[in-house]
């Protein structure tokens, strides 16, 4: 664990969501809407094919922060904004730095990038500081 | 369907979720965690834990029913298959543990509408067993026109 204070950039994360990757998700999570889950569905709703399941994507970012500061007790706030939609099969990279020092909370921006493309941007998690 | 004015403050029966081993170890490895904490009983013991910790995000799992029949409400008239996942935040207090009672409340915070789309913003609170409010959470919502 590093010492973390503004300016620092937490160690990126790297992920290669494979192909089951929807499915487990679905299973374990209850949300099992077919633009998840069926290629065919998916397409004809307008999308590129099957895409991650946003909260998939946001508990992403969470590991970043909970990796980086030592444990889910740490992560107090985590608010995303989906932008475009995440794909299996193609490398996701967290990347965070903490921004400012609130008191006993750090303050940390995050972005998940696949492909250049931001899929989760201007992410804000508060993080339990020590 | 009612006016947006009046679907504001429309709350949907408290969701109750009881938290198993096996849903918190399938969670974890669906998300790619490796933290013994969410894995491993005697580790998340020897850490001072009653049992296998749910990672933060988990909160969406144990608040996903509610939310669900939210989206539901058939006063909402919300065609489902047009829906995307706009945006979410979630705020923590105490860890959940494997054995934790959760009850989900939840409201319609926001309505509007925007260029044909409609956003919904629903915002739950969770307590334990002992109630004590484990996440508070803020789920925002897209529903896209049907062409």
């Amino acid at each position: 664990m590093t010492l973390l204070e503004p300016g620092s950039e937490l160690p990126p994360l790297r992920v290669i969501p494979d192909r089951g990757v929807t499915e487990r998700y679905a299973s374990a999570s209850g949300d099992s809407n077919p633009i998840h889950l069926d290629e065919a569905f998916a397409k004809s709703v307008g999308l590129p094919g099957r895409i991650l399941h946003g909260l998939y994507t946001m508990a992403l970012v969470a590991r970043a922060q909970t990796d980086a500061a030592g444990g889910p007790e740490k992560l107090k706030r985590l608010a995303v904004t989906f932008r475009g939609v995440g794909l299996p099969e193609a490398e996701i990279t967290i990347t965070s730095t903490v921004t400012e020092r609130q008191g006993e909370r750090l303050i940390v921006t995050a972005t998940a990038k696949q492909q250049d493309k931001a899929i989760i941007r201007n992410a804000v998690a508060e993080l339990e500081a020590g | 369907m009612t006016s947006s004015t009046e679907q504001i403050g429309r709350t949907t029966p408290p969701a109750q979720y009881l938290v198993s081993r096996e849903a918190v170890r399938e969670y974890a490895l669906a998300v790619g965690e490796s933290n013994p904490l969410y894995l491993d009983l005697d580790a998340a013991r020897i850490a001072g834990h009653d049992d296998l910790v749910a990672p933060p995000m988990f909160a969406a799992v144990y608040a996903g029913p509610a939310f669900a029949a939210a989206m539901r409400d058939p006063e909402l008239g919300i065609d489902l298959t047009m829906l995307v996942h706009g945006g979410q935040e979630f705020e923590w207090g105490p860890l959940v543990v494997a054995g934790d009672q959760i009850t989900t409340a939840i409201r319609l915070a926001e309505v509007s509408e925007r260029l044909g789309m409609h956003f919904y913003v629903w915002q739950s609170s969770s307590q334990n067993q002992r109630d004590e409010e484990v996440s508070r959470g803020s789920w925002t919502v897209i529903v896209r026109p049907r062409e």
